[in-house]
């Protein structure tokens, strides 16, 4: 397959002016003759469901929840960039593009990431006058505090909740839009296949979630807003129905899934304690702001952490990165943490975390300050390990965050699937092999406030459409074979929890395709994953009925899913022989343990082409030129 | 840790429901509430029983999904918790505890403990927003805000809509929820021009969908996972008789 990425000749800063004004218009008294379906409601999901119904368009959107709000777009903390320079400090949309690119370790499209940093400030403006209530100074204006991978303060944010904020005020206007009738929610369904029409993207099937009945919608686009896969890993900061579905589903009618083993181990988190445990906390990046972190430099010590003095612990990331420091990249971060417990330097009961110690900026600004700035995830950490973090040091170890690989679309946010588009964390344009932190929020609503509006009303100008009804036989067959893999689940019949089978995959990834990658263990994975698929096909025990209300049913089903994906994942990070940010092959580094890139190979876009079950996914490169920024080892020392 | 629970399980919303015992054997007091519910959740699927649908979802108190009342308190009777807040290290070895969904006209049970809280989307849709189109929007910083107001509008902000304030509410009022979107804008400049017909749409859809009214028992305060204050009530009252009057 030939991949066109269709970005806009011209200079980088002059891409996106010049592609809006070459894209075709749709008059706005035709605009209610076009439908879309928006799968999810996030911060992606939401907000180009809601702009789109202002634009005229009729919209069908779509969640499994009861609620949009609920998305887990709330759950982000920290904060959202932009490049305001409001603080003075030299900060430009250049600049906040640089830093991006840079931070994705040179695999992302420049031209995508030069348009993300150009209209991430009129996200902030969007959001203000849509009652965000953001932190403000002393005088009224806005406040910014700074993140990793960054050397300016250009994140905004509301307390540690600015994910939740940012989330209702999308939903505020998509709420509007449901009031007014130019929006449809469809609540608590799920969708469990896409349907394509002479080649065309022209609606999904759900399953309604409280009857069971397997529905059909039907539309002029499809745009999926269904978020990232980490809970491939079983263990990740994501909610608990946080799935592939949507995008498996899509990628098996033939859209592309690119660098699907690029995933992000997030450096601060709550590490974990036990069997039972079903998710990973997050603590927010923020906290490195103010915290420290640091481990014995004797391996073993198993003293308090207020017993080793100050010249025996080991500030190790302000040791490696002086102008860095606690603020490096995630990836660096994450990897460090690992390597340090893996050589016996880490603390707590199971030795697998280090301390993250507010004691500097307790002595410095005292308790009121820090509990203003970061109470409420003080308070969670308290609450979690029933330690007191305003006493003693946290206690962090990396955790599955978020996938920075999902399904290829061009600069027009579309797929191979004309008239399939995929907006936020599910697509895969913009973050390279890293994520920075406060940039999904940026990514998810530039997708959907800026972006989709112009390239999905451009595609509706372009496309002549068919008049299309449910009862079209494209239609008949998608509803059958989801019905038919529901049946498939529920006759396994076997003695397993599927919850079971899936926290031993969970194990395989985290283990083999984790933090540390190499050959053999990639290889050895790709024998397990297979093993495991198999015994859950014949072993899982999915009890109940498809035709009400089925949690275990809910869970099979994306399960079954997860199995493929993991298949996908690990060979992809088998065949890219190079590191590249949060993607580590053990054998690509430099002396200094920083990863070693191979620009002259993999200087690709890695996008999997589905061709039958049980046969090798097919690889179709899109090739990555810096006209810009010219790819360097990236150093924050 | 061992506990007996007593869990209410309804079919659907035209069962009549009923408790039911199950015994929870081997929790670590490390595990939350809900991760105890998963661990007897797989047990009853092992013995063909079919295992107990809650809402849950981040499972980091900010979703709003879970909610359930525990013996006899929303969310448990922690302070500021959502139900996936509540560690098991809080109860007893041996403790015999009552689970049950939200008891509230307004919030029909879907089956066990979700029930459905779609009239609070429709308060939303009635009013709880700023009606601003995407696009053409003044700079961030054009209008600055008196901090104090950006810290209260916050305070109010952060109502996760789980519904406790409801279920724990004599009246099954909605005021809490209601009066934190109306504090949140009306604390505002941006939410200035429409002050007057929000608050009044807001509240006219409550009414409709049968919450009732605030009687002043602050059950709601005490068991809002968020800590949302009555005096977000008080000033929704103030909004809703000043809209009237002028």
């Amino acid at each position: 397959m030939k991949l066109d990425s269709k970005i806009p000749d011209g200079p980088i800063e002059k891409k996106w002016s010049s592609h809006r004004f070459n894209m075709k218009l749709v008059n706005p008294s035709n605009r209610r003759k076009y439908s879309v379906i928006v799968v999810g409601t996030g911060l992606a999901g939401a907000s180009a469901a809601a702009s789109l119904a202002e634009l005229g368009y009729k919209v069908i959107s779509i969640s499994y929840h009861e609620s949009p709000r609920r998305a887990h777009s709330i759950a982000a903390q920290g904060g959202i960039n932009a490049p305001k320079n409001y603080t003075n400090d030299g900060d430009s949309v250049y600049r906040l593009f640089y830093d991006t690119l840079k931070g994705g370790d040179y695999r992302a499209r420049e031209a995508n990431v030069y348009r993300l940093a150009e209209v991430s400030g009129s996200i902030i403006d969007q959001c203000v006058a849509q009652g965000v209530p953001f932190a403000r100074d002393y005088a009224g204006y806005l406040d910014l505090r700074s993140f990793g991978g960054a050397q300016v303060s250009r994140t905004f944010y509301a307390r540690g909740q600015t994910g939740q904020q940012l989330l209702l005020g999308a939903y505020s206007a998509l709420s509007r839009q449901i009031g007014a009738g130019t929006v449809k929610f469809f609540d608590r369904r799920e969708m469990i296949e896409l349907v394509v029409v002479d080649g065309m993207a022209r609606g999904i099937i759900c399953r309604n979630l409280k009857t069971g009945a397997i529905e059909s919608y039907v539309a002029d686009a499809v745009v999926l807003a269904t978020g990232g896969y980490a809970n491939t890993f079983y263990l990740s900061t994501m909610a608990k129905a946080s799935n592939a579905t949507a995008i498996w589903r899509a990628y098996k009618k033939g859209a592309l899934f690119a660098n699907p083993c690029f995933t992000q181990i997030h450096p601060t988190c709550i590490p974990v304690s036990g069997d039972y445990q079903s998710k990973l906390t997050l603590m927010s990046e923020s906290l490195r702001n103010d915290g420290r972190i640091w481990v014995p430099r004797k391996s073993g010590d198993s003293r308090t952490p207020a017993q080793i003095p100050e010249n025996e612990r080991d500030y190790y990331l302000e040791r490696l990165y002086p102008s860095f420091g606690n603020l490096v990249p995630r990836d660096v971060a994450s990897r460090r943490a690992k390597e340090i417990c893996d050589k016996g330097f880490g603390v707590g009961k199971t030795k697998m975390s280090v301390y993250l110690d507010f004691a500097d900026a307790l002595k410095r600004n005292g308790k009121h300050w820090i509990e203003e700035k970061y109470g409420n995830l003080f308070d969670m950490y308290h609450e979690i390990t029933a330690e007191d973090p305003y006493a003693d040091p946290m206690r962090i170890y990396p955790a599955v965050h978020y996938t920075m690989g999902g399904l290829w679309v061009d600069y027009n946010l579309m797929s191979t699937i004309p008239g399939l588009f995929v907006i936020g964390e599910a697509n895969f344009s913009d973050h390279g092999a890293n994520r920075l932190g406060a940039s999904a929020l940026m990514q998810g609503l530039a997708d959907g406030y800026f972006i989709l509006p112009y390239t999905l009303s451009d595609y509706f100008a372009r496309t002549k459409f068919s008049s299309l009804a449910t009862n079209h036989s494209e239609f008949g067959k998608a509803n059958r074979s989801a019905a038919e893999r529901l049946e498939k689940l529920l006759a396994i019949k076997g003695k397993q929890p599927v919850s079971e089978i899936h926290k031993k995959l969970g194990k395989v990834l985290w283990d083999f395709v984790g933090m540390g990658k190499n050959e053999k263990g990639l290889k050895k994975a790709l024998k397990l994953i297979p093993e495991i698929k198999k015994e859950f096909w014949s072993d899982a025990k999915v009890i109940g009925d498809s035709d009400n209300l089925n949690i275990e049913l809910e869970k099979a089903g994306r399960i079954a899913d997860f199995l493929e994906l993991a298949e996908l994942l690990t060979f992809d990070a088998l065949h890219r022989k190079e590191s590249c940010g949060g993607h580590f092959r053990e054998e690509c580094q430099t002396p200094e343990g920083e990863a070693l890139r191979n620009d002259k190979k993999y200087a690709y876009a890695a996008a999997w082409e589905f061709t039958g079950d049980s046969k090798e996914p097919k690889l179709n490169k899109e090739p990555l030129t810096f006209e810009y920024v010219k790819p360097s080892e990236r150093s924050y020392k | 840790m061992n506990f007996t629970l007593k869990i209410w399980r309804q079919k659907n919303q035209n069962d009549e429901g009923k408790f039911e015992t199950y015994e929870a054997k081997n929790i670590s007091p490390d595990a939350s509430f809900l991760e105890m519910l998963d661990v007897l959740n797989n047990q009853l699927v092992m013995e063909d029983r079919e295992p107990v649908a809650f809402d849950h979802d981040c499972r980091e108190g900010i979703c709003g999904s879970c909610g359930m009342m525990i013996n006899g308190r929303a969310h448990g009777k922690g302070r500021k918790q959502a139900t996936c807040d509540v560690r098991m290290r809080n109860f007893t070895d041996g403790q015999t505890i009552t689970v049950e969904p939200w008891r509230a006209n307004p919030f029909p049970v879907i089956k066990d403990l979700i029930v459905d809280r779609t009239a609070f989307e429709r308060i939303m849709q009635a009013g709880g927003f700023i009606s601003v189109r995407t696009g053409g929007v003044p700079d961030a910083n054009s209008i600055p805000v008196r901090r104090e107001n950006a810290e209260e509008s916050m305070d109010a902000a952060a109502c996760i809509g789980c519904g406790a304030c409801v279920a724990a509410c004599p009246n099954s009022s909605a005021m809490l929820f209601v009066a934190a979107k109306v504090s949140q804008f009306a604390l505002l400049p941006q939410g200035q021009p429409e002050r007057k017909e929000r608050v009044q749409r807001m509240v006219a859809q409550m009414d409709k969908e049968g919450f009732g009214n605030c009687s002043n028992n602050y059950a709601c305060e005490a068991e809002c996972p968020k800590g949302v204050s009555v005096m977000h009530i008080a000033r929704l009252n103030r909004e809703f008789l000043l809209a009237k009057l002028t």
